[in-house]
Parts: C-alpha cells; structure tokens; sequence
C-alpha cells in the first residue's frame, strides 16, 4: 500500500492504494464518491471519464498511484455552488438527454471537457467527441441535442423533444 | 397547445437530478458491512465433460472465505424456464436442468465451474485460478441446422436430440398450405440471419446476498427489471426459501433491455452463499463477463415465403425458422421465438393463411432470451425484408403494396392467433410519408450521386403485441406465471401520495409519468405524488417492466387503485360537505357539491380520513387502496418508418443519412419520455442493423467478447431521428387507451436500414437482393463485387 | 489484475534503473497496458510510470527542420501541438481512440506497444522516423518487427520520436467499427526524395511498407498511378470485421484518397 493524496471536487483528500488501485476504485470506494461508474474493462464505454488536472480521462484506465497529486474532478462536483444542476445538467435533464443514468455522469464530464476546448461544437463535432462514450438508451439524440443546448445554440429546429 | 402538467404533458424527469448529480444507487453503490467478494470460474471451452475440480489449493490461500463447486448444488434446484412450450405434436419441449454451477458438463464459454468467495475480489481472482480443473473437452454444438440433424452431438446427453421443441403456428394442414403457394401467381422467398445480439445495458450486473441468522431473512439487491419474480423463482423453484423470509431489492437500475428479466445463477448464488458463509457476498460482473453470462438475443435463422395472387394481394406466407436457445433455458427463452414472434407474422397484412415453423435448438453457447422487442423484431425483419424483396420483383411501389394488403377492418383476428384491437396503418403511413419528406427523396438521391454516393429509402411497417398480457390466455400457452400488474395508492394525512408499483423502471422514467397519471386524475400538482419500486418489501406484487407493459399493465391497475381511493374519498368528502355522495365531484383537488359552491379540498379530505373526528361510521378510516389489474388483450402499437442511407460504393461503408419514425402508441402521457424510448430503439435497432455482431467460431469461441469486437452504436453511426406520434388510435380496453412504446423503435427499425442499403446498391445498377445483417462494410463490399 | 509495485520516476536515468529490476514494464498512458492487466494477461512486478519525466514530454521543431516528439507525449498534446509543424501526424493522432484515451495515451507507448492495427507505426513508419531510446536511434524502417514486435531490447526506453517533415503527407484511417483502431489506415508522406506509403490494421505482420506503390507513385504522383496494382492479400488479417480480400481492397482505396489529398 501506497499514501495517495489528490484535491478531489476541490477538497485535498488522502488514503491508501496498492499500485493496482484504479482511480475509480480509488474514488468509488475509498471516498464513497459512486457517481462514476464502470461500464467496461477495455477502456470503450466512458462511463468512468472525470477530469484531470483539467482533462477528461477514463478514471477506470488509470492507476489512483498515477493521480498522486492532481486535480480531479468528478460529476459529484459538477453542480453549481448552490447545489442547483449546471448549465450542462440542466441541459440534459431539459433535453431528456439520459435514461438509466448510468453512463450520463461519462457524458456531463465529457460534454464539460468539449465545451472548455470547443465552446459552441457543431452537431458533427459533438458526435465525434462522444466517440469514447457509450450510451444504449437514448439513441444519442437528445444527448446531441442537449451539448448543443447548453452551448447556448438554439435546438428549436431539431426533430421532436 | 402541449399541457405542462398530468396526462399529456412533457414534464422534466424527476430523476434526471440524482443521475446528473452522481447520487444515483445503482447495485454496485451498494457495500453491505462485512460483505466479501465472489469470483466466478468460468469454463473457456464451449463443451466438455468434468472429470474432476479439485477446490483444496485454492481454499488455502489468502482471504478466502469458502469454495464452491457443482457439488455444493447438488439437491439445490437449478434456475428455472418460465414457460413450457408445447410441440406441434403436442408433447412438451425438452427441458433440461440447469444448475447454478456446472454439474457433469460445461456446455458454453462463461458455463461456471466453481466460485471462490474471499475478503477481495484479488484474492477470489487469484483463489480461483489455484482450482484444479480435469475438463474432457468433446465436440462443440455451434451450428443451428447441424445441431438439428441426427447423430449430431448432444448438448445435454439425456435429452433425445438437441431440438427443445419444433413448434408450429397458425395452418396445420401442410397441404392447404402448399395448395395456397401452388396456385399463386408469384412466390417470393428469402433465407435470411437474424443476428445474435448482446444487450449490454452499461451497467453490468451485481448481485449483493445478505443473510441474518438473528431472523432467519435474506436480502438480494440485484440489478432487476423484476425484483417480484425474481423473488419468486428463487424462492420456488432454486433455494427452496420462503418468500415472506426474502427481501429482493432492485435500487436505480442501469439499462436492461430484456436481459435484466431473467433469474440468473449469480442471484441464486449470492443468497445461497451470504448464509454458507454467514457473510454478505457481493459480484460485480465485468463487461467482459457480462459477454458470456447475460443472455444473448436474436440469433435465428429462417426461410420465409409470401404468395402473392395476380393482383399483388397476400395470399399465403410460411416461415422455418432455427432459432438459438443457447446451452440452457433462460427464464423467458423459450415463449420468443414462438408466441412472441410466431403470433406477429400477419403484421399489418391481411393474410388469410400463415403457417409459422420454429425448430428451437440447444448449442454450446450463451443462453439466448429476450432482448428489446423479443421475437417481434424477428417477424417483422423477416416480413418486411420479403415484402420489399416482393415489391422489387414485380416491379411495383413498396409502400403501395403494403398500402394495398394492410389490415383495414377492426378488430381483426389474425391467422396466428390475435385480435388486433385498433390500428390505422394508412393514416400512420400517411404521416411517415410526410414527416419523411419521401416526396423529396428523388432530389435527396440525385445530390448523394453528384457526390459519388449511393443513396437508399427503405420503407417498413411494424406491429407488436405489448402489454403482456391476459394471464387466462398466456397461462394456456404455457406460461408458468400470470402476467398482470398491482399498485398500492397511499395517501398521506396530508394529502401526499405514495404509489407503490410492480413495475420497476431502469430508464423508462416512471417516477415522473407514472405520478402525472394519478395527480392528473385527482386534480393536484404532481409533485405530491411519489412512486415506490424495485423493493418486494415496500410493494404488494408486481410482474415488473419489459415487452412495453409498464403504463398499460401496471398503469392501469394503479388507475384502479387511484380510482378506489376517489370513490372512498367523495364517500369523506360527501360527510363533510353534508351532501349526497352522488352529487361529490372532484375537480383541480376540490370536492364540491354539483351546483353549489360548497367545497372542501384534497389535503382537508385526506386530513379527515386519518384524523376521523368528523367521520362516516360506515366507512374505515384510512386512505389507502390496492389494485391488480390483468388485462383483457394485448396492446398492438403499430408504425411507419423510413430509412435513408448514403452508400460509399469503394469501401461498402453505410451511413444513415435520415431515419424518421411515425408510431401509433395510442394515448400518450409524457410525450418527451415517448419520443426518447423511440430514439433509443432506433438507435438499438441501426446497432443491430450496421455494426452488432455477437459471432462464435466453430468451437464455440466467443469472437466478439468485449467491446473491441462487439460494435456497439456511438453517437457519430447515428443522425437525429424525426419522430411522430401524432397518429393514435386508443387502446380500446385499458383505462388510459396506452399501447406501449419502448420496443417499436427496436422492432421497426433492422429491416427500414437494410431495404434502405439494398435499394441504394440497386440504384447502382448492382442487382442484390440480400445481404444479413450486420450490413458491415466489409458485407456491403462483398456483396458489390459479388 | 496482480499486484505490482509502482514507481514514478522523474529523469530517465531513474526510469532505466527502475525498469532493470526484476519483471518491471514501463507504462506510458496505460491505455493499452491497464485492460491487459485487467485481463490479467501479463503479471509485472514493478510498474514504472514514465509519466513524470519532464524531459520525455512535448513537441520541438529541431535546426533540421524535423519534429521530436518526446516519448511521453499525449496523442491530445501531438494533436495539438503538432498542426503547424506537421499536420498530418497532427491529425493522425487526434485519430487515435477517443478524447479521453487521447490525453492519456502516448507516442512511445503507442509505438513501443506495435498493435497491428495502431495508428502511430504508419505515421511513424510513413514519415521514415527516427526512434530515439536511452541508448541508441533506431530508423523506422529497422523498428517495427511485426505484430506487437520492435527492435526494443528489455528495458529499452523510447525518449523521443523524430519525424523528417515532408512536402505533404496524409493519414487515411478507415474504422473498425467496435474497437475505432484501423481496419485499415494508411499513411503517405512525399518527400523531396520519394514517396513513403505505410499501412496499419492489414497485415499480419504489422505495419508495412507498400513498395509498389511508392514505387509507382515516385514515377508519376497521381492517383490513377496505382491502377492495376494489387496488394497480395496472403498476408492480411481476416476476423469478423473483414475478411483478407477487403483489406487488400482497402489498402488501395485508403491509398488513393491519401494521395488526393496531397494534391
């Protein structure tokens, strides 16, 4: 076992990983934080990303050892100060941009690094940044439409809600 | 003008806040104190004969709490088929067992040999790989029309071949059958491959056993469409419990689609082992497990013919169809391939004579049950692939030949058994026809060739049957369980509701259409009104959520239930009011008196019920009803769609360049959740049609076993689907006239993109009438230069 | 996975030494590395992270004109860093898997790893890189050995990569449909001195190098120069995504829209 410190969601958090601890493992079960999910084991469903240092990463694809030291983000700390859903869950749950939820914290972290790097993707841009984000319930499409929603475009012309 | 509140309404999901905010509980949030950690050894070859497993190296090691092997199952029942089938010979399938670890045999990849429970999953893993397998590996059983023949390797050596059952629907007379083909003015026929799916919801499956020995009680948190059944086949017929001793509990559940239905053996196997190790016992399946331990779909192959007489009418269709049931009889696997698809093969088509041929077969491969549509989607592939197959031989419009043989006349008795309720299968039509813009294709086709491009439409109808179902006619069929619904109405002191619902929700938002339905009916804001499900401890029954049955089945009974809880309430209200209860009426949470304006309100009458000062004699306080409803039919949504694809005609690569969809679900509640069950299937069924291939190879090697091989549908394979819903003609025999509507989008959808890609490639000039699906570039191009 | 221990060295004198105890492996971003772990398909004791050498991160143009890419550099930092220099290669790694996996995997686990249906050996083999270790230079051509083989001795680290930048160049990636690595991908570079064609995701021995065509295309540098060549598909992989005939076919077809856009 190994001393691993990170900030995590702004706050400096510590523990033990062996060097075979994932980062989700590290933050699903030492820091309770089970909003990221593990949908796979080959690095394809997105559904762990959380951001660090800034970077959208698949949490399940990375040593916790590895994130000695960094910024983490997760979608715990996505919300606004107020605890009121951000731009971009507000978008989602406007749009009807999840189903099951499961893979959606995946899809907010992913959105919120494409919006950083990208602030107003086309319809095309989106669908190709989502490429490591699986979803098998919406079809993709209020998704889609949501990132573009939050983006601040008009959405109004886009086939029924 | 859209309402914003109760029946109708696109109110914003509920939900949606703790998914979007990581506070979601899912079962794998789920850590029990004290629990250890489960590792399944799996066998890696597709059949073999056990000679010994030897647990003693690995019992030793680090952390392990216990092992166990086929033999600790011995005398525990195996995991139970939920419907028997009977032959067209009338005697029943073959119905071999199934135990919760390999007994004598391992018949498929991922079959479990032993289980190794230990402090960490680690220490499972590094356990189990310490167990001494001797494994006689035999021939494997992979090839449906191979396995059928005589002499062919068995899958199971005390059954007297590997067919479960040759089923047959609709005309018994072959001769009448033949007679019909014989003096048809043209035949089409058509071999085709439904292709086996995997389901892959994203969140695997997990299993949490508890046992308290101070109350001798269980506790399963299970990832589950159905908690209540799944109670009840682990209790009957697997572990022998009694089920006021169980507690299933299925929390927030990530996607299903069919294959969260099914009892597995992991659940079984969890409770089993949280008691023999007085320790709760955890599993999480991987993804790569999930590959070779969640039940397959699909995988039929059939031959299908239509006759048609010299006016293009239907006038015949028989199908032959192998469909795969895998190593062992999944819960619900055996009702797919024959009275959820044999009883679809009219369609929308008035075909006076259908004769439907299904040989069910045992290979050494993943079981193979229900997923999304389940046997529907099989039907309609095959009669819209051979529909369009027929519109191209004789040279007339495919969607005027469908137009032409459409059911018009309702209620309509098929020759496969149902009674269509309602339908408008032209209006529907006409709707798809310009919410598609097909007027416009030819100018669409024309700018995709300037490109060097080939561009496709592809035009289908579907039908299902939903709302599964009357149980008095299921049960005849051979289902081993009723197939209603229940609710419990709660009203608070306050006027709050708590509705406790069989049904269970994994994405379809019941938590926030379901209250729309009951506050809509008492008149107040649906916030007040909360669902409660996915705990057999909290709701009285339920047969939970698949085949699109959640609104129309357990809707409904919670519309009786609710109904119930008016009727008792106007009895208060009418007390208090000093009134007849005759004259009570309830509008916007107001019982007022006909003609006057004395009224009292919801929350006033509710107060009343718990706090019965002032308070009819005659009736019990309280306010609290329970309603099971079992239907009187099936539901029959039914739709349109259209299909547009561009062909790069180098590389043989497809893209879907429009896909629109026009459904007829009947009376719809939350049209936004609607649309979006539509999106989903659509995207499910483009998946299936393009890229999803669950292959083995010859010995019984799983090819496509995690998503490096299995092509699951990404956002950029997909373009924004138009959706419809504007056709409907209510249900005519459930309260709320709702038809069901998560499946349509899945069933509807195979055979739109593959007519699609062939009409693109006979636009080219090349004449293919065929190509299975999935129609990968690499099938596309062969098929080109074939 | 097993467990192992992890080291993060910061100079690549540390990452030598780490990397010469006992069953050590380097790990670049892992993205290749940590599913096979999972799978528990290679059981090293000692992880040594190459992630925290300063030394081995980025993109430089050097006096020459070529591009060094340190070894631990991110497909997202090449895909960025890269578009003015060399946006061809720039552009083939802002291929590479998907945004996540980009700002985690690198080129020197990428090529070190050889995948035979990985995108960095053709850019790198197209290009005629150099592939600079701890201890010697390596020419592309002499590098890459055949499926997940190198000219990498056991502890042998990949401090950078140097790319000779071409007149034009293109990477032509057709999809696997699951895994998004290449079913096919080719990568053309013209130089002053010749044409450089190489071809990932085909061929059973990994990333090569299509002679004939640079042979045809340094005659006359158009796309009807490949008409009436064809890639003997012996070789080429055949699984459930194509079969050795399409691939062949793919090759050709990949070629062509590389040299059209050189054009």
């Amino acid at each position: 076992m190994t001393k691993v410190s990170m900030t995590v969601n702004g706050k400096t958090v510590s523990g033990e990983a062996e060097g075979r601890t994932l980062l989700s493992g590290f933050l699903r079960d030492h820091l309770n934080l089970t909003g990221t999910h593990v949908g796979c084991d080959t690095a394809q469903c997105g559904a762990c990303v959380v951001h660090v240092n800034g970077e959208a990463v698949k949490s399940c694809n990375m040593l916790a050892l590895e994130a000695d030291g960094a910024d983490v983000g997760t979608i715990e700390g996505q919300a606004n100060a107020d605890g009121s859903l951000n731009v971009i869950q507000q978008a989602f749950q406007d749009h009807h941009g999840l189903q099951c939820g499961f893979c959606t914290p995946g899809m907010v972290m992913s959105a919120a690094a494409l919006l950083k790097e990208n602030p107003r993707p086309t319809e095309g841009e989106i669908r190709k940044y989502l490429e490591g984000n699986l979803c098998r319930c919406t079809g993709y499409h209020n998704i889609v439409k949501a990132i573009m929603a939050a983006s601040g475009q008009d959405v109004g012309s886009i086939a029924a809600e | 003008m859209p309402k914003d509140s109760g029946i109708g309404a696109s109110s914003k999901r509920r939900e949606d806040v703790r998914f979007l905010t990581g506070a979601g509980n899912y079962t794998d949030d789920i850590n029990v104190h004290g629990q250890a950690y489960v590792h399944f050894l799996r066998s890696d070859i597709a059949h073999g004969r056990i000679k010994s497993v030897d647990p003693s190296a690995a019992e030793g090691m680090p952390g392990v709490v216990k092992v166990f092997t086929g033999k600790d199952f011995e005398g525990v029942g195996g995991m139970p088929c939920g419907w028997e089938v009977t032959d067209k010979h009338g005697a029943p399938m073959q119905e071999p067992p199934h135990p919760i670890l390999a007994q004598g045999k391992v018949r498929h990849v991922g079959d479990p040999i032993a289980a190794v429970v230990a402090d960490s999953l680690e220490q499972a893993r590094d356990a189990a790989e310490a167990i001494e397998v001797d494994i006689e590996e035999l021939p494997s059983v992979i090839d449906m029309k191979a396995a059928a023949q005589e002499g062919a390797t068995l899958v199971h050596d005390d059954l007297k071949n590997n067919i479960c059952y040759d089923w047959q629907l609709g005309e018994t007379d072959d001769a009448k059958v033949d007679e019909v083909f014989a003096n048809a003015a043209h035949v089409t026929t058509l071999d085709l491959v439904n292709n086996r799916l995997v389901a892959n919801p994203m969140e695997p499956r997990v299993a949490v056993g508890e046992y308290k020995r101070g109350t001798d009680e269980y506790t399963l948190f299970t990832t589950s469409q159905n908690p209540h059944v799944i109670r009840l086949l682990m209790c009957a017929f697997v572990l022998g419990l009694p089920e006021h001793k169980v507690r299933v509990v299925a929390p927030d559940v990530g996607g299903g689609f069919g294959t969260k239905i099914f009892h597995y053996a992991e659940e079984a196997f969890c409770t089993f082992a949280a008691k023999a190790c007085n320790r709760p016992v955890k599993w999480t399946s991987s993804r790569s497990e999930a590959f070779m331990s969640d039940a397959h779909g699909r995988d039929h192959v059939s031959k299908i013919e239509l006759a048609l007489d010299a006016d293009n009418n239907f006038i015949g269709l028989r199908t032959n169809t192998y469909a795969n049931l895998g190593a062992y009889l999944s819960t619900f696997s055996s009702s797919v391939p024959t009275w959820l698809h044999g009883t679809l093969m009219a369609g929308n088509y008035k075909t006076p004579v259908i004769q439907v041929n299904v040989k069910a077969m045992f290979t050494n491969t993943v079981p193979v049950d229900a997923y999304r549509g389940a046997g529907r989607p099989e039907a309609t592939y095959q009669l819209e692939r051979v529909v369009d197959k027929a519109a191209r031989e004789l040279g007339v419009d495919p969607i005027a030949l469908r137009r032409q043989n459409f059911v018009t006349q309702f209620p309509y008795d098929t020759p496969v058994a149902l009674t269509y309720d309602t339908g408008d299968y032209n209006g529907t039509m006409d709707k798809l026809e310009a919410a598609a813009d097909l007027a416009g294709f030819a100018a669409r086709r024309a700018a995709s060739e300037a490109k060097g491009k080939l561009r496709g439409l592809g035009v289908n109808c579907y039908i299902e049957a939903c709302g599964i179902a009357p149980s008095n006619i299921v049960g005849m069929l051979g289902a081993r369980a009723g197939l209603y619904d229940a609710a419990t109405v709660r009203v608070n002191a306050t006027g709050s509701i708590s509705v406790m619902v069989g049904a269970h929700s994994h994405g379809q938002g019941h938590e926030t259409a379901f209250p729309q339905v009951v506050a809509d009916m008492i008149g107040i804001d649906e916030s007040m009104v909360e669902i409660v499900h996915g705990d057999t401890s909290k709701i009285p029954f339920g047969m939970g959520t698949y085949g699109s049955r959640s609104l129309a089945v357990c809707g409904s009974a919670m519309v009786k239930a609710t109904e119930k809880v008016i009727e008792k309430a106007k009895r208060i209200a009418a007390h208090l009011l000093e009134a007849s209860e005759a004259d009570i009426e309830l509008k916007d949470g107001q019982f007022s008196v006909a003609g006057t304006d004395k009224s009292v309100a919801w929350g006033d009458v509710t107060l009343t019920a718990y706090v019965p000062h002032n308070y009819p004699l005659e009736v019990e306080p309280g306010l609290e009803e329970t309603a099971f409803y079992d239907p009187a039919n099936f539901t029959f949504p039914a739709g349109a769609y259209a299909c547009e694809v561009e062909v790069d005609p180098e590389t043989g690569q497809v893209t879907i360049e429009a896909f629109t969809a026009a459904d007829d679900f009947g009376n719809i509640v939350n049209p936004m959740i609607v649309d979006g069950q539509v999106h989903g299937g659509i995207g499910q069924g483009i998946g299936q049609a393009l890229l999803e291939n669950c292959a083995y190879d010859e010995n019984g090697q799983l090819l496509s076993a995690s998503f490096m091989d299995y092509a699951m549908p990404r956002a950029d394979d997909v373009p924004f689907y138009g959706v419809d819903h504007s056709s409907q003609t209510p249900c005519t025999h459930n309260p709320l006239g709702v038809k069901g509507c998560g499946e349509a989008g899945a069933i509807g959808s195979p055979p739109a993109v593959v007519n699609a890609v062939l009409d693109a490639l006979n636009s080219g000039g090349k004449a293919v009438d065929h190509i299975d699906m999935p129609v990968s570039p690499s099938r596309v191009w062969a098929a080109m230069n074939g | 996975m097993y467990n192992f221990e992890f080291e993060k060295p910061s100079t690549i004198a540390d990452a030598v030494a780490a990397l010469g105890g006992e069953d050590a492996q380097a790990l670049g971003g892992g993205q290749t590395l940590i599913p096979t772990l999972k799978q528990r398909l290679a059981a090293p004791l000692t992880l040594v992270s190459l992630g925290g050498i300063p030394e081995m991160r980025g993109v430089c143009i050097e006096d020459d004109g070529s591009v060094s890419i340190g070894g631990a550099t991110t497909h997202a930092a090449v895909a960025a860093e890269a578009v003015s220099s060399y946006p061809a290669l720039a552009a083939l790694a802002g291929q590479i898997g998907d945004p996540a996996v980009r700002n985690r995997g690198t080129i020197g686990g990428s090529i070190a790893n050889n995948d035979p249906a990985a995108c960095y050996p053709a850019g790198a083999l197209g290009s005629g890189a150099t592939i600079i270790t701890n201890t010697r230079q390596i020419a592309a051509d002499d590098f890459f050995e055949g499926m997940f083989s190198t000219a990498l001795d056991e502890g042998e680290i990949i401090t950078s990569v140097r790319f000779p930048v071409p007149q034009a160049a293109s990477y032509q990636k057709f999809l696997q449909p699951a895994s998004r690595f290449a079913l096919v991908g080719v990568y053309l570079a013209r130089f002053a001195d010749g044409v450089r064609v190489a071809v990932t995701g085909a061929s059973e021995d990994g990333v090569f190098r299509w002679s004939e065509a640079e042979e045809a295309l340094n005659k006359e540098f158009r796309p009807d120069a490949l008409t009436g060549l064809h890639i003997n598909s012996a070789n080429m992989i055949a699984d459930l995504h194509g079969s050795k005939d399409y691939r062949a076919h793919l090759v050709s077809v990949m070629t062509k829209r590389a040299i059209q856009a050189c054009m």
